[in-house]
């Protein structure tokens, strides 16, 4: 493949939709306001298993300005698809705390808030279960792992190479359940007319709402228009509708108008997904090189009763390092929990926390520089697939991320170096990301007054993805990107594939390339005459996509903490954080490091700070709110830093170009876990690093 | 909508007598300072009072000298505006330091003094109507107690309830001793800190001895003139815009190597602004060293009591005050 002649991309081109932004010109989707609009405020169960019994409709009804109650005796009904999440208010069972029970309707907010709140619901408790053990009973093996990787895999003999090894790791590791908390919360206003249904929507894929929304409708696809031009961040959480979708479109549909419904922060911790908490078992033998002979990598995970997430957190370890015997495996639980979904790195996130703080734990047991140690394991080959990588620069990001961090003479002993009242240590962590690219389409449009036209329904979930499509268009054409207008963000253009998987930049430039091309093409032919109406050339990457050659391609990076530990209070501050990143053509340094340490800023938060707890007793996630559920605030966000090692690689897109919207969060957490360890001597192997896990031991 | 009545009060006798009113009419009525937290919890659904009598024009939003070198300091007064006055940082840089330890600038621009003292837990049970709480639904139960109790009370809980007072502004207020001046529908009157907040015991829907009606109007910080050498120290779960895990209210009279007198109040630990009383008398006469910190603080903790999962409190509530007395020290 070869790549496009690139002028604009590789440029700081500032976001062509800044102005709107901080002008609040740009729209978001609970700002649409058709007339005769009606608010709708959802009911939440209060038991975490069970059934709805009793729905006092009439204690509300009379209040002023409500509209209607709507819960699941008199619901319009809606086709019954496999995604039981989406099918709300169907049936009286009650599979989570949280889950919505009822929707009220009313003139206001206010209104529609306060009958949500008499409403009342009476049901019948069953006891839940909602606590994850590794030796639940429950526990079983999925059919696979998202997005449809096997579900455990094995080589070789990895029982008998570990029992024969003379260094062994055998470590477990949990991490808690985390809430993505995107700062725009999910909303969605529902429009029904003749045509059919229209949705303001904040998502991470207009294409796929629209594709899941129309046949539980009963609509064929063109008869369901999605509009989400402006989306206040995702990370996963808005990657595919959830059940507040569906509700504003119910309701809109019973009371035959508009209606406009987002949920609150505190509703989100329950209806619009989270990270599964994981318990995960790793096992490295090595020889006293340090040389792996072995690797196991165990995870154990839940998911809800009406729905599977499988999350891949152990698929990463088939990838990353050498050893000739290795196994990995999933196993699931489904509990009486809201239900669990893709959040920023879904598998590698979680997964990369416990094979990177078990390389440093073997590194260690070793006595072997934790830098060398990972260089010493790299495979010339995908050691599971025995694919060839199409690039990859681990060991780079590992020695040039060394050397500007300081890394070299790095003293290992742990717990000895103190500044005033503080121990200080360094940690590292390996980092990666699959590449992924979907099929999607695009068309390209010259303008008959000069100036082209790009669309595509990708998503713009505020990381840039206008401006750096703006300039692959620009450059696709030969044009400068002023010239250039894109629309995304609306169904209505061609379908395109989630703002997921880190695959956006990759899967939508590769249409936008091939539709500029073509439209190139159809423009020499005419001589650059364009007609009054204007000239169009629509593609599909599907096709170009299937014939892919095979090759193990990802990004990698290399992540580097320094940590201050109170020898008092146990409190952690991460001094500084560099990461170093080999992750293709970079096509926009600015957006692209806003990506890096930003995902960097969120793998120090879970590292630190992000548990959302679950209350045993009642069955919900206790802490709804961001004075709650902490993540990093700027205080703690000292020193944050993002390089890249510029990579050619001809095996990936027109572009050039690796996802790196996820890689950031990948392995942050091991790195300040490692140098938690390196200051203080306490291995911490269970996230977040709170105070209390610290006070008890060295300091 | 649930109405409410808001109110904005002129001046002390009419604010008074408009809560007494809203109280009369059975509605529920209550004071309304910088709505940082009232607000919240209306919100929530935690409260939901028929009047609100809005104090933050009454004419006390500022500091007065007192005589012998104290000061008054009116309970209007916005959080961000006391830690800034010269004289309060001057004569009690304990205060300034929890003031601004506290939530965010914008929360404090809003915050008042009267507000801060009136605060409610943040027990995550409280804040959850669906769930049971005594504090908030006498008799229902206190789930915190088995559940998810990590920020709560090591001393001075009851079976009842296991809350702590979040303010970080009231610890040095109670270590200074400081009073707060109350006029109520029966007149008015004094009460020196720590006596304002009472522990829980069997009715721990009383945060504090104050009566329905009762009108915060100011503090006054007694003269303390070894102040000027105090520190407040707040462990946080991260470094900013968050409850204090435990905190430190310190200040400290050291003359020849002996502390002739001290001050120690501790926040995060109980149902109050904890005055470790104990800790004081076995520190005054004794000299200023590290050992004689460790023992004082471990006298005061002899009476915890702590639950499960914040047992790590009271070794660090002891590391802090240990800490926070060497650091006076060495300042001095
Ligand atoms: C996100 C967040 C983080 C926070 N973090 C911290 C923190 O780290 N440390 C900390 O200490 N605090 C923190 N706070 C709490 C904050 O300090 C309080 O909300 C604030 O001080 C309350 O003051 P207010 O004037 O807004 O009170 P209001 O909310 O107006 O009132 C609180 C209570 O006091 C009563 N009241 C108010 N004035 C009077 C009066 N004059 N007389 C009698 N009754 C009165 C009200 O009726 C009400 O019951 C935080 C708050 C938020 C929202
Ligand atoms: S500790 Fe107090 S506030 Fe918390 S649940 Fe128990 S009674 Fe309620």
């Amino acid at each position: 493949m070869t790549t496009v002649a690139a002028p604009y991309s590789g440029t700081a081109l500032d976001r062509v939709d800044g102005p709107e932004k901080v002008t609040g010109r740009a729209r978001y989707a609970y700002e649409h306001a058709p007339d005769d609009l009606a608010y709708a405020v959802v009911v939440q169960s209060t038991i975490a298993r069970g059934a709805v019994r009793v729905v006092d409709a009439d204690s509300v009804l009379q209040l002023p300005g409500i509209i209607a109650a709507i819960w699941h005796e008199n619901a319009p009904r809606v086709a019954p698809i496999e995604d039981a999440e989406l099918t709300v208010l169907q049936s009286p069972r009650v599979a989570y705390r949280g889950q919505v029970v009822a929707v009220v309707v009313a003139e206001t907010i206010e209104s529609a808030t306060e009958a949500a709140r008499l409403l009342r619901v009476d049901y019948q408790v069953e006891p839940h279960d909602v606590e994850l053990r590794a030796d639940h009973p429950g526990m079983y093996r999925p059919d696979h792992v998202n997005p449809d990787y096997a579900t455990d895999s094995e080589l070789g003999d990895p029982e008998a190479a570990l029992g024969f090894a003379p260094v062994v790791v055998d470590a477990t590791y949990t991490t808690p359940a985390q809430h993505h908390n995107p700062i725009e919360p999910h909303a969605t206003v529902a429009v029904w007319d003749a045509d059919g249904l229209t949705l303001y929507d904040s998502t991470q894929s207009a294409s796929a709402v629209r594709a899941t929304i129309a046949p539980l409708f009963g609509l064929p696809p063109e008869s369901v228009r999605v509009v989400s031009p402006y989306v206040g961040g995702g990370f996963g959480s808005k990657g595919a509708p959830h059940a507040q979708v569906v509700l504003a479109a119910l309701a809109a549909k019973q009371v035959g108008r508009p209606v406009k419904l987002a949920a609150t922060r505190r509703q989100m911790f329950a209806v619009t997904g989270y990270r599964t908490p994981t318990v995960q078992r790793v096992r490295l033998g090595a020889d006293e090189e340090g040389r792996l002979s072995a690797v196991v990598h165990e995870a154990f995970e839940q998911t809800a009763t009406v729905k599977e997430f499988a999350e891949q957190t152990t698929v990463v370890t088939r990838m990353m390092y050498a050893a000739p015997h290795r196994r990995t495996s999933h196993r699931l639980v489904r509990l009486d929990v809201p239900v669990p979904t893709w959040m920023r790195a879904p598998g590698e996130t979680p997964g990369m926390f416990a094979l990177e703080s078990a390389m440093d734990e073997l590194a260690v047991a070793c006595g072997i520089d934790p830098v060398e140690l990972r260089v010493r394991n790299e495979p010339t080959v995908d050691p599971e697939r025995g694919l060839p990588f199409s690039s990859r620069n681990l060991v780079a990001c590992l020695r040039e991320g060394a050397a500007r961090f300081g890394w070299a003479g790095r003293d290992p002993e742990p717990g000895v170096r103190r500044r005033g009242r503080q121990l200080i240590g360094t940690g590292v962590a390996s980092s990666t990301y699959p590449v992924y690219r979907l099929p999607s389409q695009a068309t390209a449009r010259a303008e008959p007054g000069g100036g082209f036209t790009v669309k595509i329904a990708a998503a713009d979930i505020g990381t840039g993805a206008r401006t750096v499509l703006t300039q692959i268009a620009a450059d696709a054409l030969g044009v400068a990107p002023a010239q250039v207008r894109m629309e995304v963000g609306d169904s209505a253009l061609p379908r395109a594939s989630v703002a997921g998987g880190s695959s956006g930049t990759a899967s939508w430039g590769t249409a936008v390339v091939r539709a500029c091309e073509a439209l190139t093409d159809v423009l020499h032919r005419r001589a650059g005459d364009v007609p009054p109406g204007g000239l169009e050339a629509s593609v599909d990457t599907a096709e170009e996509l299937r014939s892919q050659r095979p090759f193990s391609r990802h990004a990698y990076g290399a992540q580097f903490a320094e940590v201050g530990v109170d020898l008092d209070t146990g409190e952690v501050r991460v001094l500084r954080l560099l990461g170093a990143f080999a992750a293709g053509r970079i096509i926009n340094p600015k957006t692209a490091r806003s990506q890096f340490i930003g995902g960097m800023t969120m793998g120090l938060s879970m590292a630190l700070f992000e548990e959302s707890v679950m209350d045993v007793e009642f069955g919900d996630y206790l802490n709804r709110d961001l004075a709650q559920y902490h993540f990093a605030a700027c205080a703690d966000v000292r020193d944050v830093d993002a390089f890249w090692i510029e990579e050619e690689d001809p095996e990936l897109n027109p572009m050039g170009s690796k996802g790196i919207g996820e890689i950031g969060i990948v392995g942050t957490a091991a790195a300040v876990a490692n140098a938690v360890y390196h200051a203080t001597g306490l291995r911490v192997r269970d996230l977040p690093i709170r105070l209390d896990r610290l006070i008890g031991g060295a300091v | 909508m649930r109405p409410f009545a808001y109110e904005r009060a002129a001046d002390v006798r009419s604010a008074v007598a408009a809560c007494a009113a809203g109280m009369a009419d059975g509605a529920g009525a209550v004071y309304l300072g910088g709505g940082t937290n009232l607000v919240d919890l209306m919100r929530l659904g935690v409260v939901s009072p028929g009047v609100l009598v809005d104090v933050t024009r009454l004419p006390f939003d500022g500091v007065e000298e007192t005589a012998g070198g104290g000061l008054l300091i009116g309970a209007a007064m916005r959080n961000s505006d006391l830690a800034a006055h010269p004289l309060v940082r001057r004569r009690y840089p304990m205060l300034t330091q929890a003031v601004v330890a506290g939530a965010s600038g914008q929360v404090r621009n809003m915050a008042t003094v009267g507000g801060n003292l009136l605060q409610r837990t943040r027990c995550s049970y409280f804040q959850d109507v669906t769930k049971p709480c005594n504090k908030r639904a006498p008799g229902s139960g206190c789930p915190a107690r088995n559940g998810d109790h990590r920020n709560l009370a090591v001393i001075g809980q009851s079976e009842s309830c296991v809350a702590t007072h979040p303010s970080d502004m009231a610890v040095p207020l109670a270590a200074l001793g400081a009073i707060v001046h109350i006029e109520g529908p029966g007149g008015s009157r004094k009460v020196p800190m720590p006596g304002l907040h009472r522990l829980p015991g069997d009715t721990p829907e009383r945060d504090t001895v104050l009566e329905p009606g009762d009108l915060i109007t100011a503090v006054e910080l007694p003269p303390l003139p070894f102040a000027v050498r105090s520190r407040y120290r707040k462990v946080r779960d991260r470094a900013s815009f968050a409850f204090a895990v435990v905190s430190v209210a310190a200040a400290l009279d050291v003359e020849d190597g002996m502390v002739r007198d001290c001050r120690i109040a501790l926040g995060g630990v109980a149902h109050v602004p904890w005055r470790a009383e104990r800790a004081e008398s076995a520190l005054r006469g004794s000299p200023a060293t590290e050992a004689a910190f460790a023992q004082a603080a471990d006298e005061e903790l002899a009476q915890a009591t702590p639950l499960p999962h914040n047992a790590f409190k009271v070794p660090l509530a002891r590391n802090v005050v240990v800490r926070t007395l060497l650091d006076l020290v060495e300042a001095s």
